[in-house]
């Protein structure tokens, strides 16, 4: 511990010029090696290898064999019949589609939705801390809370929605058996919970962009709604790109909202806003089978690779196109 | 907890003054019209509406929920329910599992999270490198894929349906290592350690005396966050603990599951489950909103 000396007295260190110094810091490189940094890793770095990465890698080894419920030890070997018995079964093309429907109903007006109140917000605001924090509350409940409310003003005969509905002419709708109207409805919650959130990270990013470009643009006599696309819109662009891609990762795993939507694994009696997630859970607890489960999972796995490689290289695709103007 | 970030949203107002015509202009500058204040209000409603249609349904009777008109005012049933959602679904247990769990996970992540992000912001070390972006790239993995090894591996341990089952896997969080990276990257300065180094400070001693008390606001905000997540974690819990054992959120997927019928009881369920989030939501929204806002600009 006392090995190390500095090679200049410590007064020096505090000197403006010091930090500058090109090689940066040998103390505490020394340091490091004496206290052992990985000491400093380990602890995250052992829960991480165990509860992190190994589930994962493992998964797909799990999806070779037939694994059932209540005996988790005893595996046999299978190959890809997990896969072959999935690809055969119409309920995993159907909660596949209906993931991709509820995914897109549930993430683009929500993230469209975002960009303007973001836009708002960034307006110069009387008790805009309020308006912030209020637009964050959804975010704060959990998915059942927030689904079980919900369930409950989507009732068919006596939920508050239809009741709505009613007083300006609409026919009562059927939010549960309907497959578009249960789509909706389930896409509804992720709307409501997710939209103030996705605000305020847009919001952060409009506030990074410089005011000076805001300037340029209206001296050269651009519109506001001219300047919110030409200025706002390119800037925003990183921000928007990563929100679409924890978006898409959260749409392909849905799963608390429509379980609870009516409270079955199956998604609907006929199974019509099941998603990916639900039939994993289903297969795995409903029907015991964790190896096809596994395999379900997988299939995720690689599907949300495929979807953001796409976002990026679209967002790429764009960028090169922007810079060839 | 009064020396929290301040969120970035602050730095507005100060650059404000040297322009000259806050009428126009856009970002910063632009003041807000009527319509906008208006479009503000009903994004707040539509916010804040379940919320208070949980208050009205669960202080109401199942009979008063099937009427319609639909009542709209909360009813006097409030008590009544909540002693029945205790016995039907050990409510009060709920609770106090969930305050260990999410309790015991806030701690453990930041103290992981702080010591890892101090490692990977200030020390070298082989691997150092490999090691974050193995760590970054992983956060985007949805830890619901790996359910399913988790669950051999705990029904072996014979942990299913006891708290640890869910308490060590959600120590797991590799956006607070990178949070906290970030944050000590920014924050502390190199020859601070080098000063307490030259005087003799021990390793720990540096690590408790220098780092933590710099790292205190992230690690104030990271705790939030952490805090939030956990109590709402709804995948893990509901596969590895029971009704015999349940958190909060195992609870309400019971209530939701068809064993209750009267929404009246669910109502109250949901919100004595929501009560403790919202609570600390209601006392530093704040910080929490300051912290999302810093981790977007960040990631």
């Amino acid at each position: 511990m006392s090995i190390v000396a500095p090679e200049e007295p410590p007064a020096t260190t505090a000197v403006a010029g010091a930090v500058r110094r090109p090689p940066r810091a040998p103390a505490v490189r020394r340091f490091a090696k004496s206290a052992g940094p990985y000491a400093y890793i380990a602890p995250f770095f052992t829960l991480f290898a165990a509860f992190g990465l190994f589930p994962l890698v493992y998964t797909a080894f799990v999806s070779l064999y037939r694994v059932e419920l209540q005996t988790p030890g005893q595996m046999e070997w299978r190959g890809f019949g997990n896969y072959a018995a999935l690809f055969t079964d119409e309920f995993f093309w159907l909660s596949l589609r209906n993931t991709f429907t509820i995914g897109v109903l549930s993430t683009v007006p929500q993230l469209v939705m975002a960009l303007g109140l973001a836009h708002l917000l960034n307006y110069k605001l009387r008790g805009r801390t309020f308006f912030r924090t209020a637009m964050l509350l959804p975010y704060a409940t959990s998915v059942a809370a927030a689904t079980l409310v919900f369930a409950q003003l989507f009732g068919r005969d006596f939920g508050l929605i239809n009741y709505v509905l009613r007083l300006v002419g609409f026919g009562p709708v059927d939010w549960q058996t309907g497959t578009v109207a249960s789509q909706i409805a389930v896409s509804t919650i992720v709307i409501w919970r997710w939209t103030g959130y996705n605000a305020l990270i847009y919001l952060a990013g409009m506030q990074s962009i410089p005011t000076e470009l805001y300037e340029a643009a209206e001296m050269d006599g651009a519109s506001r709604w001219r300047q919110f696309l030409h200025v706002t819109l390119p800037g925003l662009r990183p921000t928007i790109v990563f929100t679409a891609v924890v978006s898409t990762i959260g749409a392909t795993q849905l799963f608390g909202e429509p379980l609870l939507f009516e409270g079955s694994v199956s998604g609907g009696i006929s199974h019509q806003y099941q998603t990916l997630g639900l039939y994993m859970y289903e297969q795995g607890w409903g029907f015991f089978h964790l190896g096809r489960a596994a395999a379900i999972a997988w299939v995720m796995f690689l599907l949300i690779v495929v979807l953001v490689g796409a976002n990026a290289l679209v967002a790429r695709r764009r960028l090169r196109k922007e810079a060839g103007r | 907890m009064t020396t929290l970030v301040e969120p970035p949203v602050k730095e507005a107002p100060v650059e404000k003054p040297p322009r000259r015509r806050p009428s126009r202009g856009a970002g910063k500058t632009m003041r807000a019209g009527w319509l906008t204040y208006a479009i503000m209000v009903v994004a707040v409603l539509v916010s804040a509406f379940p919320f208070y249609w949980t208050i009205v349904a669960a202080s109401r009777s199942n009979a008063d929920l099937a009427q319609v008109p639909p009542s709209l005012l909360p009813g006097p049933n409030l008590m009544a329910n909540f002693e029945a959602v205790m016995e039907e679904a050990d409510i009060g247990l709920a609770l106090l599992n969930s305050l260990i769990v999410s309790g015991s996970i806030t701690v453990g992540t930041v103290l992981c999270c702080t010591l890892a992000g101090f490692a990977f912001a200030k020390l070298r070390f082989r691997g150092r490198g490999a090691l974050l972006a193995l760590t970054v790239g992983t956060m985007m993995i949805p830890p619901q894929l790996g359910v399913i090894p988790l669950f051999m591996v705990i029904a072996k341990l014979e942990w299913v349906n006891q708290l640890q089952s869910v308490i060590l896997p959600g120590l797991v969080s590799a956006f607070g290592v990178f949070f906290m990276r970030q944050f000590l990257v920014q924050t502390l300065p190199d020859e601070l350690i080098e000063a307490a180094r030259v005087d003799g400070a021990s390793s720990a001693r540096i690590f408790w005396s220098i780092v933590v008390p710099i790292a205190r606001p992230g690690m104030a905000v990271l705790g939030l966050l952490t805090f939030m997540a956990a109590w709402n974690d709804f995948f893990w819990p509901i596969v590895a603990l029971s009704s015999q054992n349940p958190t909060v959120q195992v609870a309400l997927r019971q209530l939701g599951g068809g064993y209750v019928q009267d929404q009246s009881v669910i109502m109250a369920g949901t919100l004595l489950g929501t009560l403790p989030v919202l609570l600390v939501f209601g006392l530093l929204g704040r910080q929490i909103v300051g912290g999302i806002m810093q981790g977007a600009v960040k990631g």
